[in-house]
């Protein structure tokens, strides 16, 4: 049997009195594209912070490319490849520079360092600009770039948190199929978005809805189970149970 | 009489970036008007200089009858702007901000309430709390609110939904919504081209440059060759794989379908259809289907920019114009 990727179970995290995470279970198997949805607030983001070792958790197991995330969180930060539409790429730097920083920083050797960083630049198509400073490179190269950075230590599996957020429909798409070669070739990938299209892209998708999870499946899959024509339809759903009640009577959600 | 009158506005930063580019447009009073486009299309560079924070190199604008540039003054006071969630005073309390913004207007909560209550119903549970604890679809509301609360006759609302969940997002179309039945002018951008369709007329914008500006049925309609969905279990392959159709124009994927267009622009749909199913059975996707699909905002945007990216691409730019970069199918096989 093939070991799942990341194998979740009752994860929990408390701040004081409020759980942010609330027991929540799930398997990310080997090779997936798995969406990790959910509105502002639900929990999404501490779960993906004890998933890369930054959070310990209040309870429960995690187990990240078969490291365990209390005892093992340094082999878990070595395992996995984290992008963040906030912060991935040294501006000042060149691509050619951060894909050698990064891939030192991962204890890669120079002659990898060198033999990775050539076939990146020429298959992103950046060779021209290897030597330009990152801020002056277009968002949509930042971005495939910064995918690609993520990718230099041939992590097992790849956590990207909202990595599309702002750029133009042509670049995610393109970014799009940078995930999908990636899952091809057997990475896992696992995603955070608001663009309830790119969730429909996704093998599996997971929505948290208070800290737990609302739903989880193959997008095809929860249409069907849940009777709605979008995952769009779904996450509003879910996310907001009461629409039947006059919104100024919900309770405002913890940020 | 236009509320908004924008003639070949252009903005340059230093000497190598245009960031408005011979910009026209109009907006009607009470029209939900909405500029769709990704980060860095001069989208904020826009709002800016129609609520006279920045100054034109060229061209020239009015809002309310008013030059964006000699007047003003006069134009500061009848201009609701919000620059996103973060013009709010994180420290202080949602009240507080409140009172802050129609004080400097010269006018209060009470005297406003009429034109604020259905906002401020849905914050005022949480009066006491300060701004940087709310969630970011109830940051948008307060600041669309303190945009609001010196009554306003025309409102440019720069990303309000950017960043914000889907849900949140579309909470907060509703309410502008409710402000377009009062008869409110409003102006926003977003991103997220799925909200194009809330708006009255839109204006795609890239790179500095209108692509279209017109109704989002109009403009989609506009599009001008059969688009077809395909689905198939091993979508990247079955995408690959289409790239080397020898009709094909371009071929994306699509949320959980590829959306293919053909060359032969005039050909019908189902003639294209056929021919896709045969291929794409030859080559070991038998279980693909093929069906005709209406354009939307975003097919649109994509072959716009498609076109207007081959129209100015210049040979002799130093930096290479990305939307060039589509990989193709031979170049990312050989290399993985």
């Amino acid at each position: 049997m093939i070991e799942s990727a990341i194998d979740v179970k009752d994860l929990t995290r408390t701040f004081g009195s409020f759980t942010a995470v609330d027991h929540i279970s799930f398997e990310v198997h080997s090779g997936e594209v798995f969406g990790f949805l959910g509105a502002n607030g639900a929990g999404k983001t501490t779960a993906m912070r004890m998933l890369i070792g930054l959070l310990t958790p209040s309870g429960g197991t995690a187990r990240v490319a078969g490291h365990d995330v209390y005892t093992e969180s340094e082999a878990v930060k070595r395992s996995i490849g984290y992008m963040s539409q906030r912060f991935s790429l040294y501006e000042d730097l060149t691509p050619r520079e951060n894909i050698r920083l990064y891939g030192g920083i991962y204890g890669l050797t120079m002659p990898q360092i060198r033999e990775r960083t050539g076939r990146m630049l020429t298959r992103l198509g950046l060779a021209r600009v290897a030597d330009e400073q990152v801020r002056s490179l277009p968002l949509g190269w930042r971005q495939k770039l910064a995918f690609s950075v993520a990718l230099v230590h041939e992590p097992r599996i790849v956590f990207l948190d909202e990595p599309t957020s702002g750029v133009d429909p042509i670049t995610r798409r393109q970014f799009w199929e940078l995930i999908y070669e990636a899952a091809s070739g057997g990475t896992t990938v696992l995603v955070t978005t608001h663009y309830m299209d790119e969730a429909e892209y996704c093998d599996r998708i997971c929505i948290m809805v208070a800290g737990r999870i609302g739903a989880i499946g193959a997008p095809a899959d929860l249409k069907k189970q849940f009777g709605v024509d979008s995952i769009d339809e779904l996450f509003v759903r879910l996310a907001r149970p009461e629409t039947a009640v006059p919104e100024s009577a919900l309770p405002e959600r913890l940020s | 009489m236009s509320t908004v009158v924008v003639e070949a506005l252009v903005k340059r930063f230093g000497r190598t970036t245009t960031a408005l580019d011979g910009v026209s447009f109009t907006v009607a009073p009470g029209e939900l008007f909405g500029f769709i486009g990704p980060d860095g299309a001069g989208k904020t560079t826009l709002f800016r200089l129609l609520v006279s924070l920045l100054r034109p190199d060229a061209g020239r604008a009015s809002v309310l009858g008013l030059d964006v540039v000699r007047e003003y003054r006069a134009l500061r006071q009848r201009v609701g702007y919000m620059a996103g969630p973060f013009s709010l005073y994180p420290d202080l309390s949602v009240e507080e901000n409140l009172r802050f913004f129609a004080s400097v207007f010269g006018t209060t909560i009470e005297r406003e309430h009429a034109r604020i209550a259905p906002i401020y119903a849905q914050l005022e549970p949480f009066k006491t709390r300060r701004a940087a604890a709310l969630s970011g679809g109830m940051k948008q509301k307060l600041a669309l609110c303190c945009a609001l609360v010196h009554r306003p006759e025309i409102l440019l609302l720069d990303e309000p939904t950017k960043g914000v969940d889907a849900v949140s997002r579309r909470e907060f179309w509703d309410l502008l919504g409710t402000l377009k039945r009062s008869g409110l002018t409003t102006i926003v951008s977003t991103p997220y081209m799925d909200e194009a369709n809330r708006c009255d007329r839109i204006a795609l914008i890239h790179r500095g440059r209108l692509l279209a500006v017109d109704a989002p049925g109009t403009i989609t309609r506009a599009f001008d060759r059969p688009l077809l969905a395909v689905r198939a279990r091993e979508r990247y392959k079955a995408l690959l794989a289409l790239r080397g159709h020898e009709h094909a124009h371009s071929v994306y994927p699509f949320g959980d379908v590829i959306h293919y267009t053909d060359e032969r622009a005039d050909a019908p749909a189902d003639q294209i259809g056929q021919e896709l199913r045969a291929f794409l059975a030859a080559n070991g996707f038998a279980d693909a289907s093929v069906e005709p699909l209406a354009p939307t905002v975003e097919d649109t945007f994509i072959a716009r920019t498609a076109e207007s990216e081959s129209r100015i691409s210049n040979p002799e730019s130093r930096i290479p114009n990305p939307e060039s970069q589509i990989p193709n199918p031979e170049s990312r096989t050989g290399s993985s």
